[in-house]
């Protein structure tokens, strides 16, 4: 599933990560997200659940939900 | 020894942001900073002195934060380019910045850096701070793995910088500094390598990851909740303006007698005659005016630096962005909009985080409708005299007068966003992928080296641009001598002219005159009210300026003249700074002129409903 898709409070772990922007998918690598990382969707904006902010490693990155679109995860 | 070997060497300092740069640059230089800009680029750089204990003398600079070598927005473009020697001889060596608790991702830009040959030092810094909570980090083995020198920083204590500084030593003796770095800028798809690596290193040289920060996950659970967290933001901004209001009013009272007392003094000590009227009238009676309001000021840019040091900051724009995305703007323009309040020029230059350019085009426009600081000199004068003093339920009436006027920027500025972006200004929005970081107590040697240059660049202003207009605004107003009235001074006919034109919203001749020098910057209009209150005011000349405006002004005639003050564009370093940024003078002749209609617009709307409603 896409780390949109996620539920809050859910962990899951990034299996790819592709963009239809080449910059997208290097802006995301260059923040943190990359292949086996563990990812938690620890919480969403006020407003339509956007943007999402996702604890990653150790960091907190937030994103809106259309470039969590270009995040596979699969759930623990 | 040649003359070459006795310049400074040139080091900058990268990294990512949040990760200590500023704490090491001013613990590393003393904060005594000159902010250089490149002929003919608009990048803004802070460079300092120092000399490492080996003698050796140094030109640090300070770069904007990036993650890596796919920068999109202007300010991580800048800060690539000077390494890379694009704006200028390029630095002799890099201060790669880590912070060591986020080892892992950060490794990738010193591995992109690496790439194209920068020479560089490696510091983790923080590294106290990581070390408490359990990271363990191999330096050796990271140090191996790199073949880069690799040393650990405590940016905050001068003992935690002391390795940092014997490392520097030992490269430049031992002539490590190589040759300025060649390109070319790896392409995107070798980042991925860069990152399997990165993390193979990490992977090698951590020994021991802890969890994720505790007290940061517990604070975000009640900051960042949908419910609460909107609520906490707006109470915040609210307290922050009330404030800056209730704060400050022993201290400006206490300024405002100092420079009463000093008028007397000169006044008596003078002998009569023209020095005498441009000393009392003109240059204490001007500047005085200004300078009691530096207390605000300083209320103000203290809660906006403690915002930004503590890591609120990111918070706010996460929670704002889909708002701001909604009325055609973008989470990060939060941070540029926020400082705007303190000042546009800053909150303009803040504006370069932003990557798209049509979003940051738009952010640039609406940053004067925030109100600035300057403002206050005019609503703190204005709402004082005219405004009274009592409790609404736990309020204060003034503060929620000025708390409105806030408001009535904001609501004007995304307004305007919103026309601008389905005219102007269309493109489809940035991404936002914006790194929230970790909590921290704010540095309080940081904090105060950002508070003393914010203040002494306001007290520059009041000693240059407001001293000269004051003086000038005074000749105007007190000659020629023949002269009896206000009308037949200089000023009075340059007011006349433009008069008729305000007339219709309100102004009188007296706002009119105060309007001419108050085109150079906002808070020049209050000086120049009492110069020409001062000059023309006769047995009121002893009375405060605002007991002189509370008799010649009708009450239609204060609300217009804080609502003119809501949108005009009254800044010349404004306009100067949004044609820079833009590049081209067409953007800052569209500000000014769209800020005037619009603040002829609402000074006459507010006159004449107020006038329709009785007051």
């Amino acid at each position: 599933m896409q780390l949109s898709q996620m539920k809050k409070g859910a962990v899951g772990r990034v299996t790819g990560i592709s963009a239809a922007d080449p910059l997208i998918e290097a802006k995301l690598r260059e923040i943190g997200f990359a292949e086996n990382d563990a990812v938690e969707l620890a919480h969403t904006g006020p407003l339509a659940k956007t943007p999402l902010c996702v604890r990653l490693n150790r960091t907190l990155i937030a994103l809106r939900a259309d470039e969590a679109q270009a995040i596979e995860v699969e759930l623990d | 020894m040649t003359a070459a070997s006795l310049a400074p060497i040139r080091i900058a300092l990268v990294g990512a942001p949040n990760c200590g740069k500023s704490t090491l640059f001013n613990g590393l230089t003393g904060g005594r900073a000159k902010v250089a800009n490149y002929p003919g680029a608009t990048v803004e750089t802070r460079h300092g002195r120092f000399t490492t204990p080996g003698g050796c003398s140094v030109d640090l600079i300070d770069l904007p934060g990036f993650y890596g070598m796919a920068p999109r927005s202007l300010d991580e473009r800048l800060a690539l380019e000077t390494v890379l020697g694009k704006l200028d001889t390029a630095p002799e060596l890099i201060l790669a910045l880590v912070d060591a608790a986020n080892l892992r991702t950060h490794l990738q830009s010193i591995l992109q850096l690496r790439a194209i040959g920068a020479p560089m030092i490696v510091v983790l810094n923080m590294f106290d701070l990581a070390t408490r909570d359990g990271l363990e980090i191999d330096i050796e083995k990271l140090e191996r793995e790199l073949g880069l020198p690799v040393v650990t920083a405590n940016a905050t204590r001068k003992a935690g910088r002391e390795a940092l500084l014997a490392k520097l030593d030992d490269a430049l003796a031992h002539k490590e500094i190589a040759a300025p770095p060649q390109g070319p800028f790896p392409a995107p798809e070798e980042i991925r390598a860069h990152q399997s690596e990165a993390r193979r290193i990490a992977g090698a040289a951590i020994a021991y990851e802890p969890p994720f920060n505790r007290a940061t996950r517990a604070i975000d659970r009640i900051v960042l909740h949908p419910v609460a967290g909107p609520f906490i933001l707006a109470a915040l901004l609210f307290f922050m303006f009330q404030m800056v209001y209730t704060w400050s009013a022993g201290p400006v009272d206490m300024l405002d007698a100092g420079a009463a007392s000093l008028g007397d003094f000169a006044a008596a000590h003078l002998p009569a005659g023209w020095l005498h009227n441009l000393i009392v009238d003109g240059v204490i009676a001007g500047v005085g005016s200004v300078v009691v309001f530096l207390p605000q000021i300083l209320i103000l840019f203290t809660f906006i630096l403690l915002l930004e040091a503590s890591g609120y900051m990111a918070r706010a724009a996460f929670l704002m962005d889909e708002l701001m995305y909604r009325f055609g703007l973008n989470g990060r323009a939060f941070i540029p909009l926020l400082s705007s309040f303190a000042c546009a020029i800053p909150g303009i230059m803040a504006s370069r985080v932003i990557e798209n350019d049509r979003d940051r085009l738009t952010t640039i426009l609406i940053a004067p409708l925030m109100t600035c600081s300057a403002r206050l000199p005019v609503y703190a004068l204005i709402i004082g005299a005219f405004i009274p003093e009592e409790s609404v339920g736990p309020f204060n009436l003034q503060g929620l007068v000025l708390f409105a006027l806030y408001i009535a920027g904001v609501i004007s500025a995304v307004s305007i966003a919103f026309i601008f972006k389905r005219t102007i200004a269309k493109a489809r929005s940035q991404p936002l992928i914006l790194e929230l970081p970790t909590y921290k107590l704010p540095n309080a040697k940081d904090f105060f080296i950002s508070l003393w240059m914010r203040a002494s660049a306001f007290l520059k202003r009041a000693g240059t641009v407001i001293l000269a207009t004051s003086v000038i605004l005074w000749f105007l107003a007190a000659y020629p001598a023949s002269a009896t009235t206000l009308k037949e001074s200089f000023a009075g006919r340059i007011g006349g002219l433009i008069e008729p034109l305000l007339a219709p919203i309100g102004f009188n001749l007296e706002i009119a005159i105060a309007l001419v020098p108050g085109m150079a910057a906002r808070e020049v209009a209050v000086g120049a009210l009492g110069t020409v209150y001062a000059i023309h005011g006769g047995p009121e000349n002893a009375q405060g300026l605002s007991e002189t405006l509370q008799s010649a002004w009708s009450l239609p005639t204060a609300l217009a003249f804080l609502a003119w003050y809501v949108f005009a564009p009254q800044c010349f370093a404004t306009l100067a700074t949004i044609r820079r940024e833009t590049g081209s003078w067409k953007w800052a002749g569209f500000a000014l002129g769209y800020l005037f209609t619009l603040a002829y617009l609402g000074a006459g709307l507010t006159y004449w409903i107020s006038r329709a409603a009785g007051l």
